[in-house]
């Protein structure tokens, strides 16, 4: 069975993502990945943790004078959907509906965006409002790189799904890049698995002190 | 190919009934990120209430740890068959990323 083969719905194998040796090894290195990505977080999340609050003097915030939590759970929503729309869109991929499943990555991504510019905001009212900079305390750095790299983690997702959206469009859906777009909806999970810790132990934890 | 699901007896019932199970699958997609949302505005909610630390941070803890599980199993499908070396994978980083945690809170004292 060739990668390019084309298919049909009723011809569609039962798990596309692994159908190939390629589409197995993928899966397999993918997870791999993610556990690596797991011990990178968690490795953050100590520096967090051991540094917050961690400031020179007393005109410096602190992390429950900083967080708004109307904010955060804007957030919050707005990744937690953008990962059931990517459920959506696997849905499809499995049904061997190209189509809808364009469509559903396009509100994931859309919704991905949104996040993102919510993030750029708070970073930005941060900076200006609170004068919290990268440099400016310890718990500034370990805030900024911790949850930093968690948006620089979206920002690489929403590429990767854009790269895909742009790149199969007019080839629809084979076995050479069903592999593909599974595992970027996989990392883009793994993203909203990181900021579930990252709203419990930073906002949420940083508001009760 | 020999690792490929087989779409034996008849294609046409074969393809019907998988449709019927992805659909099913995905009512339960849907529940999943109900549960999820709901945990969400709990642990929210929980510190806009304003409860005591000592109840809060356990509490929130817990409603995230219950999530990711859900994310995991339900949303990236850790549940289904052929997920025995991601779950070695996760729970391997899970066990590492606890550990360092647990030393960076417990040995940094300023």
């Amino acid at each position: 069975m060739a990668a390019e083969q084309k298919f049909t719905p009723q011809t569609w194998p039962e798990s596309p993502e692994q159908a190939t040796l390629e589409g197995k090894n993928k899966f397999l290195g993918f997870w791999f990945f993610l556990g690596g990505e797991t011990v990178l977080f968690a490795s953050l999340f100590a520096t967090y943790l051991a540094l917050k609050d961690s400031v020179p003097s007393d005109t410096h915030a602190k992390a429950a004078d900083l967080f708004e939590l109307p904010l955060v759970f804007l957030m919050t929503m707005l990744l937690l959907t953008s990962s059931l729309t990517s459920v959506f869109a696997m849905y499809h991929m499995k049904n061997y509906n190209f189509k809808k499943m364009q469509q559903w990555l396009f509100i994931t991504v859309a919704l991905g965006l949104a996040f993102l510019g919510c993030e750029i905001y708070e970073f930005n009212h941060y900076y200006h409002e609170y004068e919290h900079k990268f440099t400016s305390s310890a718990f500034g750095s370990a805030f900024y790189t911790l949850v930093g790299f968690h948006g620089g983690h979206v920002v690489f997702g929403l590429s990767w799904i854009i790269a895909l959206m742009i790149r199969n469009a007019k080839r629809g859906l084979d076995l050479y890049n069903a592999p593909k777009f599974y595992l970027a909806s996989l990392y883009w999970h793994f993203i909203d698995v990181v900021w579930v810790f990252i709203f419990t132990v930073v906002y949420l934890m940083g508001m009760v002190g | 190919m020999a690792n490929l699901q087989p779409n034996s007896g008849d294609p046409k019932v074969t393809y019907e009934y998988r449709r019927k199970k992805h659909a099913e699958e995905m009512r339960m997609q849907v529940i999943t990120f109900t549960m999820m949302i709901f945990f969400t505005v709990i642990a929210f909610a929980a510190v806009g209430a304003g409860f005591s630390k000592w109840f809060i941070v356990p509490f929130v803890l817990l409603l995230a740890i219950v999530q990711v599980i859900f994310q995991l199993y339900y949303f990236m499908h850790m549940s289904h068959k052929g997920h025995a070396e991601a779950q070695l994978f996760m729970y391997s980083g899970v066990l590492v990323g606890f550990l360092t945690v647990l030393t960076f809170v417990t040995i940094i004292w300023w």
